[in-house]
């Protein structure tokens, strides 16, 4: 199969150019940038005009409800609602219920990932038992069954102690811990960023420096036992802030951050959205363009749509009441098109962030438009523009914040592994 | 000319609406001092006080309003657990509605829940108290009681002392005095102070002195029992000793000034028995008579705002 007049995105390279692309099985035969040979007989040649084509994106942290709320995502939904978002890889949370903090749980999921999703799926494992940061998971046992990382999901290990005891015996494992840092009891019943918005609003805030301090605790425990760790979603310059300075100390530790963060911030909550209601809560405006700014420099690795299902139920609540979390799949790519749009990056450094960047972290051979890398591929069109309707959305649950935005760019077709997965044209 | 069909807080009101709802209280405050206390501008309407927290008088006060004016007013208290609280909100919303309500007036623990409810019903809705957010009637109240007793409501310095930051008191009371134009000084522990209070357009003392110095009117906060718990002060006794008021503290304000109290007090807390019972200077239980009338005015104003037969 031959993709010509293909705008060929490599983040790996870092080149964009006009192009085509060979797909032999379920892997990339070749590229060739500029002039584009004749395809040879026989082949079936798709013609992409002249939209992007980049790797798939790869998703660290998404919440699919299987095993315990397929009635919020299952396996089938989520995967559909990813194709469509030019996601080829979702990194699934271990937030189930039962917990995946046992071996069998994490086979469970591999297994109806691999049944029931058109995308790929690895998943995550608990770094405690049942996410409760008191006790280490069996974190071999764990591995072995197939976890690719480990991690608390949205939970954040309080004690300093189990917190080393997991970074340093997970070191020899090959998988990366994961961690989500906001300080937990300066979180303690917190639903908005504290300062003046959340104060006039009435709504119990935590400051902003929660997330600082849990992180510091995490960069120093990160030095003292050596270990690979990846801190989920940095959402504030004070993290900012003491994140560049580990890196400037030549600490290996790798940061993502959240679509949401990157696109909003905490006046877009208005008159008690829930649908905005996110951990952590969105932050204030310099935050949010402080993280866009990092995500740029490279400081921060990785975007990460934190793909977080709820049924409406969850959310017609009072925002103090209501649940944590939004749908970002199908958004993520649009949302991180603004800041091409911007000017902010071009393309491959965008792909960097949102294909190449959480493969590395992973080990996987993903994100990389190079002879032999799975063919797993995004074709889009970064120019289309379109009012998102939350109700159009392939998720079971439809608690997006993006409902009724004017968005630009359009995923046209999603290949995983040489294979269409999503084609906008035949789904019309 | 009053526009609004709900009254959610204080926020979206002007001055004229302010003025509007104080000037019709003043005829309601007449008449509640009369033998014969029975109007009819409420006949034919159903009012339902709908509390998801539990209060004696702010219920109290809405349904001797209610009753005054003539509508037929019903209680309800929706006890809740606190996990299920928010689920029954909507549900219990749409139940009513069905009963045809005329005015809802809701008080819930949370902070926007009454408006959300509000988005649910077609009737008349009247905040009494959300979270940490508003209490609308409150405020009005207050600001009835400063206009009557010092005969005007600008350009008066009021001094707002306690847990500022988890009361919906204060927030109401911020935004209504600022509308009208007067000087707000609010005087507590730093860990009682809203975060960003600097953005406020507010003075911010943490000596009760000091804040209290020239002051035309000072009001007290409750101070919740389980903020004690929280650990926002440290001893009942410290709080009383540096944001108690007593008449050594109250001699810094002017020597007219009002002393006011939402209510119910904690005597010996935030207020000394001694300035509550001061008749000289106390106004707390005239705050609660303006209630009544304040309460009368808001309802009757909504209530025209309701269509009539064949509209």
């Amino acid at each position: 199969m031959i993709l010509t007049n293909a705008r060929l995105i490599d983040p790996a390279s870092g080149r964009d150019a006009p192009g085509a692309l060979w797909i032999e099985g379920d892997r990339i035969a070749d590229v060739a940038f500029g002039a584009q040979p004749a395809p040879p007989e026989g082949a079936t040649v798709i013609d992409c005009g002249g939209h992007a084509l980049a790797p798939g994106i790869v998703d660290v942290g998404v919440s699919v409800g299987e095993p315990g709320a397929r009635h919020r995502e299952s396996f089938r939904s989520a995967g559909r609602a990813a194709a469509a978002g030019g996601v080829t890889t979702m990194v699934v949370q271990p937030d189930t219920d039962p917990c995946a903090d046992d071996p069998a749980i994490v086979q469970f999921i591999a297994r109806r990932a691999a049944e029931a999703s058109p995308v790929r799926a690895l998943p995550m494992a608990a770094l405690t038992k049942g996410r409760r940061g008191l006790e280490m998971a069996e974190l071999g046992l764990l591995r072995d069954a197939g976890a690719v990382a480990f991690t608390d999901a949205g939970n954040t290990v309080a004690d300093a102690r189990v917190m080393r005891r997991c970074l340093t015996y997970a070191r020899t494992l090959g998988a990366p811990v994961i961690h989500h840092p906001q300080e937990p009891r300066l979180s303690d019943g917190a639903c908005a960023t504290e300062g003046e918005y959340a104060g006039r609003l009435g709504l119990p805030g935590a400051p902003a420096m929660a997330e600082r301090i849990a992180l510091e605790r995490d960069l120093a425990l990160a030095e003292l036992t050596g270990a690979r760790l990846h801190v989920d979603a940095i959402t504030t310059q004070g993290a900012l802030t003491a994140l560049r300075r580990a890196r400037d100390a030549g600490l290996a530790v790798t940061a993502g951050t959240s679509i949401h963060h990157l696109s909003l911030n905490e006046i877009d909550v208005g008159a008690y959205r829930t649908f905005f209601r996110l951990d952590p809560p969105l932050r204030a405006e310099e935050d949010r363009a402080a993280v866009a700014q990092a995500l740029a420099e490279g400081l921060i690795d990785l975007i990460a749509s934190q793909h977080l299902p709820w049924d409406e139920e969850s959310k017609r609540v009072p925002y103090e009441a209501a649940a944590v979390g939004a749908v970002g799949l199908e958004t993520m790519l649009p949302a991180a098109l603004t800041l091409y749009h911007a000017g902010v990056m071009g393309l491959p450094a965008l792909f960097e962030r949102l294909s190449l960047a959480p493969s590395r972290l992973l080990g996987l051979e993903g994100g990389r438009l190079t002879r032999g890398a799975p063919a797993d591929l995004a074709l889009f069109d970064p120019d289309a523009p379109f009012v998102l309707d939350r109700f159009a959305l392939r998720s079971k649950s439809k608690n997006t914040p993006f409902d009724r935005r004017r968005m630009t760019g359009r995923v046209l077709r999603t290949w995983v592994g040489g294979a269409t997965v999503y084609d906008r044209a035949a789904e019309g | 000319m009053f526009a609004h069909r709900s009254l959610l807080g204080v926020e979206p009101l002007s001055q004229a609406d302010i003025l509007t709802i104080l000037d019709l209280s003043e005829d309601y405050v007449a008449l509640n001092r009369r033998r014969d206390k029975k109007q009819a501008v409420l006949r034919g309407l159903t009012q339902i006080n709908l509390f998801f927290e539990p209060s004696t008088r702010t219920q109290a006060s809405f349904e001797l309003a209610g009753k005054r004016l003539g509508a037929d007013v019903m209680n309800m208290s929706v006890a809740s657990s606190s996990v299920k609280k928010g689920e029954t909100l909507i549900d219990t919303a749409v139940t009513l509605n069905a009963m045809h309500p005329d005015l809802l007036v809701v008080r819930h623990a949370m902070s926007g829940a009454v408006a959300l409810l509000a988005e649910k019903v077609n009737c008349a809705v009247i905040n009494a108290g959300d979270g940490a957010h508003e209490h609308p009637t409150q405020a009005l109240l207050d600001a009835l009681t400063i206009r009557r007793r010092k005969g005007r409501l600008q350009r008066l310095t009021v001094a707002i002392c306690g847990d500022i930051a988890h009361s919906r008191v204060a927030r109401s009371n911020i935004m209504l005095l600022d509308k009208m134009e007067n000087r707000i000084r609010l005087i507590a522990p730093p860990t009682l102070l809203p975060p960003a209070v600097d953005r406020w357009r507010v003075e911010v003392f943490d000596d009760m002195a000091k804040g209290l110095e020239g002051a035309d009117v000072v009001m007290m906060l409750r101070l919740q029992t389980e903020r004690m718990a929280g650990g926002f002060v440290p001893s009942v006794r410290e709080f009383h000793h540096r944001y108690g008021l007593d008449r050594e503290k109250l001699a810094h304000a002017k020597p007219d000034a009002i002393v006011m109290h939402p209510g119910p007090m904690n005597r010996g807390v935030e207020i000394d028995a001694q300035v509550a019972d001061d008749l000289e200077r106390s106004v707390i239980t005239e705050q609660v008579e303006m209630g009544v009338a304040v309460r009368m005015a808001v309802l009757d104003l909504l209530a025209r705002q309701i269509p009539g037969e064949g509209a």
